[in-house]
């Protein structure tokens, strides 16, 4: 499966649970996370692929091994909406400037919601199998339907 | 910046009002707190001090005791100095929120005035909430009477926030006997008990934005033991930072505390073991039947209930002329002996002088335990001594009406 859009070399470099496994001398006191590496600035004004994820963030763990189906998305019929990525609960759609670019499949879970609200005709983005290529999903993706009156 | 309370050098408090104005002179950030007999006055106190002027702090108020916890740990997660009260069936709510406290090492001080728990219902003293606490992962500090209310959550700051502990801290007063008797107490002055427990310092504070962190993360088979591991040494290794704070507070007002209490231990023949206020009753026993009959009695009491001081308990119990202990548990056993018999007995279990050990229930829901039946237990304890076993059951029940009550026999006699 392609990493899809905007992956850093951080990005799901591991699968969830992988990390390094370290004894109770080592592990961080309380049940604390931290999001960086050392201190940040105004992280919440970075874009993800600019920020220092730390190997403990969920960002540098992938889950795509947790997907049986998974969303394909069509540039040519998007009218970026942003419909998907508002919905998306795993902020998933990767959207710059308002322009729909993707999907993060290391953190798509292939639940469907972007799919169901997808208001475009035919849908912009389509479930396929997993295992499915993207090219070839894209390649018979199906053609507008006409209204029923 | 918070007013100074003027203080006389003596007060006459009750544990209450002695426990809220050791949480002004802390000046806390955040109480979330919902009321409970009988330690509501510990919190409505720090309201009145917060709406004067005397503490610059929030009182927040919550839909319960569980709702009361979760306010704390979101404060103390956010890098606040957090305190709060309760009691008994309060307590039972906020028993799973004690645990996240803990398993997320932040230093919350509950203060706790003790009662009894529900079914029948009954607001007056025993420990069966103390008890509740004791697999919860916090420090368990004692008071015996109102001065060592006002002196122990003064300490409790100290202990739970020191780099080496982060762990929060209870400190135990028993319901209406301390809790609602006023006493002599004599306080520091506003500046003095700031000073000795020092600025609050976070640690991971989620209100640190340049480092964000995730607080009480979800770990599985694979961290969670790690996690546990390293949260029990830091509660068995408070041992030292206790002692350290205390010996410190020694120094500062003359007033010494231990991990163990032991009275009259030097030569003793037999010896009580006992949490709470009936530590002093059972004290006064103890002079009194020394002098009256002669019989050498000595009294442990464990100032911190958790964690367990195994080896203080031990060092009071390796006396070579002690003969038989015997342990009494203010709660409702629930199918077994009394929790302090089982870890008391454990340590004396390793001393050279493995003394007899007997467990008795007393004092549940209030019940009175005056000094002629703490001398009746002691007599009880001579008599075991000079038989070289056990002569009665192994586990009874004081100041029970109805027939005698009695659980399993020595096989030593």
């Amino acid at each position: 499966m392609s990493k899809g859009v905007l992956a850093t070399d951080k990005r799901g470099i591991r699968e969830l649970g992988a990390e390094e496994k370290v004894g109770w001398d080592e592990v961080q006191q309380g049940v604390i996370l931290n999001s960086f590496v050392g201190e940040t600035e105004n992280a919440a004004f970075l874009k993800p692929e600019e920020r220092n994820y730390a190997d403990f963030n969920s960002y540098t763990a992938t889950v795509a091994s947790w997907r049986i189906i998974k969303p394909v998305y069509n540039r040519d019929i998007c009218i970026d909406c942003q419909n998907c990525w508002v919905w998306c609960p795993d902020t998933s759609i990767i959207s710059r400037d308002k322009q729909m670019l993707g999907i993060d499949y290391d953190h798509c879970k292939g639940c469907g919601v972007c799919v169901e609200v997808c208001p475009t005709n035919p849908k912009s983005l389509l479930m396929f199998d997993e295992k499915e290529d993207n090219d070839e999903a894209l390649a018979g993706w199906p053609q507008k339907e006409k209204k029923k009156k | 910046m918070a007013k100074e309370f003027e203080l006389n050098e003596v007060e006459v408090w009750d544990g209450n009002y002695a426990a809220s104005q050791a949480l002004r002179q802390a000046q806390i950030d955040v109480v979330a707190a919902y009321p409970i007999t009988p330690s509501t006055p510990i919190v409505e106190g720090y309201g009145s001090y917060v709406a004067n002027g005397y503490v610059d702090g929030e009182f927040v108020m919550v839909e319960s005791e569980h709702g009361a916890m979760s306010g704390c740990v979101g404060a103390a997660a956010a890098g606040g100095r957090v305190a709060t009260a309760t009691s008994s069936q309060g307590f039972a709510l906020m028993v799973e929120v004690l645990y996240q406290a803990s398993g997320m090492r932040l230093p919350i001080v509950l203060t706790v005035a003790n009662r009894a728990l529900a079914a029948p219902l009954n607001v007056r003293g025993d420990h069966s909430d103390m008890y509740l606490g004791r697999d919860s992962g916090w420090v368990q500090l004692d008071a015996f009477n109102a001065q060592e209310a006002y002196d122990m959550t003064l300490c409790a700051f100290k202990i739970g926030e020191h780099m080496d502990v982060r762990l929060p801290v209870m400190v135990h007063q028993d319901g209406f006997t301390t809790s609602h008797k006023a006493q002599n107490v004599y306080p520091l002055k506003d500046e003095v008990a700031y000073k000795f427990i020092g600025d609050y310092v976070p640690v991971d504070d989620m209100l640190d934005f340049s480092r964000p962190v995730t607080h009480g993360a979800q770990t599985e088979e694979d961290w969670h033991y790690e996690h546990k591991a390293k949260q029990h040494k830091a509660l068995m290794d408070s041992r030292k930072v206790i002692d350290e704070v205390f010996v410190a507070f020694k120094e500062l007002t003359g007033r010494e505390y231990k991990r163990v209490e032991s009275y009259m231990m030097e030569d003793a023949e037999v010896a009580l073991v006992l949490l709470g206020s009936s530590v002093e009753t059972a004290v006064l026993a103890a002079k009194q039947l020394r002098e009256e009959e002669g019989i050498k009695v000595g009294i442990v009491a464990p100032r911190c209930f958790r964690p367990f001081p195994y080896d203080l308990v031990r060092d009071a119990l390796e006396v070579p002329t002690l003969k038989a202990v015997c342990c009494m548990d203010k709660s409702a056993p629930g199918g077994a002996m009394g929790a302090l018999f089982n870890e008391v007995s454990a340590a004396a279990y390793t001393t050279n002088s493995r003394p007899i050990m007997t467990n008795y229930i007393y004092g549940l829901g209030g019940r009175d335990f005056a000094v002629d039946e703490a001398k009746r237990i002691m007599r009880e304890q001579k008599a075991h001594a000079d038989a070289g076993h056990i002569t009665t059951d192994i586990q009874q029940f004081s100041g029970l009406r109805g027939p005698k009550l009695g659980f399993f026999q020595t096989r030593r006699g």
